[in-house]
């Protein structure tokens, strides 16, 4: 955001209905280091690879917010924001993750009172039989009041195909309750981009009531290498220089093959890496292991994948148990 | 007769803004915000009925605030509490109880002496909305 200072024009300080008391000018700067956004965004750089016309548009929403605030202390009426959001994007972007640091930025500007994140599905919300879906959905948004609601793959939510869904009463529930208790929560809608457009067509309650759209690109292949990179450093792992050339050429050739789901395969393929490590180890008899010879990755641990082979994982009963593959 | 019983009662009505105060301070410790009405005044009616579970996973006093207006909706007319459990071991027990609702018109207690054995006299109280079948006492 802008680091100017900015103080408003005096002729509009004098028109508004000025409170009393009220400041002649704001420090936006001052405002924004007091609010304890600067180590958010520090950690959103830090933690998060790429992604940057996210985190543009999170800094842009954070001086959004920032400026309301300071207008609000002029007496310039302003309503109460509409904060939901919608996330779309293939599976793996980070979502999730950036629903955790949004819940940290809204609470850290006051948006929300408490700044937890309750994460549910359509399992959560929607109930078996009649009358069971009304008491679900609320007890969910009584949870969390005062947080954010994380819906992930809302477009569940609407089945078309069977009229007698209890999916549209959950909807009207939710509707209803981000419009009137807008202070309450904020919720955020996440899923796969090409469905979630097919549910705001048949939902344009949502769309109207959703002010943020927000889509997560894929990431390019240095960014998986990067993430694949910063996996394993947290799990004290590093990869030799060969294995870190043949990482790039598996990703590369995992990336044009079904069922991608970018940072989760990522994890996924390393994990297994770190299986077949384990097995080289243990299989070989060169006397005692080092520190290097335990927390280094191998070429030939990547090479033995069957990415290589020419067949995809997923086809062969490799474990992809953590991907949620494409749309079927 | 205005009904004293848990804490606050010989303060004026709380208003919904402390009753929020005190729902999230139970929260934050914590406790368990448990919503109960009846329509028994009597001191000995310990075991009130119960609108809903216990709320135990709830962050924010907003959720509470929101049973508790549904509560009002149906149970206006009747005493409303809400209270705090404590599950912590050693304590497991109700920690804090106020009334949050109570009935526009409160006629009180009527005093019954019953003379028995030696003309000695046993005391008992009895409320007056309690001569009503229940669910027509306040109404």
């Amino acid at each position: 955001m802008a680091a100017t200072l900015m103080a408003i024009p005096p002729d509009a300080a004098d028109a508004a209905p000025a409170a009393p008391g009220a400041p002649k000018a704001v420090d936006l700067r001052a405002d924004f280091e007091a609010s304890g956004l600067p180590e958010i965004f520090a950690q959103l750089d830090q933690e998060m690879v790429g992604l940057a016309p996210i985190k543009r548009r999170l800094r842009e929403t954070a001086a959004l917010l920032l400026v309301d605030r300071a207008r609000q202390r002029f007496g310039l009426a302003v309503g109460a924001p509409t904060l939901h959001m919608s996330f779309t994007g293939n599976p793996g972007t980070g979502k999730t993750t950036l629903a955790l640091k949004m819940a940290a930025i809204l609470h850290r500007l006051g948006y929300v009172r408490r700044g937890h994140l309750v994460t549910v599905t359509r399992d959560d919300l929607v109930g078996q039989y009649i009358g069971h879906t009304a008491p679900k959905t609320k007890e969910v948004l009584k949870r969390a009041a005062g947080g954010v609601l994380f819906i992930d793959e809302a477009y569940y939510l609407y089945r078309p195909e069977n009229e007698r869904d209890y999916g549209q009463e959950s909807i009207e529930i939710l509707l209803q309750v981000m419009e009137n208790q807008r202070d309450d929560l904020v919720v955020i809608l996440a899923g796969y981009a090409d469905r979630m457009d097919r549910f705001f067509q048949a939902n344009p309650g949502f769309r109207s009531r959703v002010a943020h759209h927000i889509d997560f690109p894929d990431y390019g292949e240095e960014e998986l290498l990067e993430i694949g990179e910063r996996q394993l450093e947290t799990m004290n792992y590093r990869l030799s220089p060969q294995a870190k050339a043949v990482f790039a050429q598996y990703i590369a050739l995992r990336r044009g093959q079904p069922h991608f789901a970018n940072g989760r395969s990522i994890r996924n393929a390393l994990d297994r890496a770190r299986l077949r490590q384990a097995s080289r180890l243990f299989q070989r008899d060169e006397g005692p292991l080092s520190v290097d010879d335990l927390t280094v990755i191998e070429a030939e641990d990547i090479l033995a994948s069957r990415v290589f082979a020419g067949t995809p994982d997923s086809q062969t009963g490799d474990s992809q148990a953590g991907d949620r593959g494409t749309p079927s | 007769m205005r009904l004293t019983q848990g804490t606050f009662s010989f303060l004026p009505d709380l208003t919904d803004e402390q009753i929020t105060a005190q729902v999230q301070y139970c929260i934050d410790q914590g406790w368990a915000v448990n919503i109960e009405f009846t329509d028994d005044p009597h001191p000995r009616n310990t075991y009130w009925d119960m609108w809903g579970l216990p709320m135990f996973d709830i962050r924010d006093a907003a959720g509470v605030m929101g049973e508790l207006a549904s509560c009002r909706k149906i149970y206006g007319d009747r005493y409303i509490r809400i209270s705090g459990f404590d599950a912590s071991h050693g304590w497991e027990s109700v920690r804090l109880s106020f009334i949050v609702n109570r009935p526009a018109n409160e006629p009180g207690f009527a005093l019954e002496r019953q003379e028995s054995d030696g003309r000695r006299i046993l005391y008992s109280t009895r409320a007056y909305a309690a001569q009503l079948p229940e669910g027509e006492r306040y109404s």
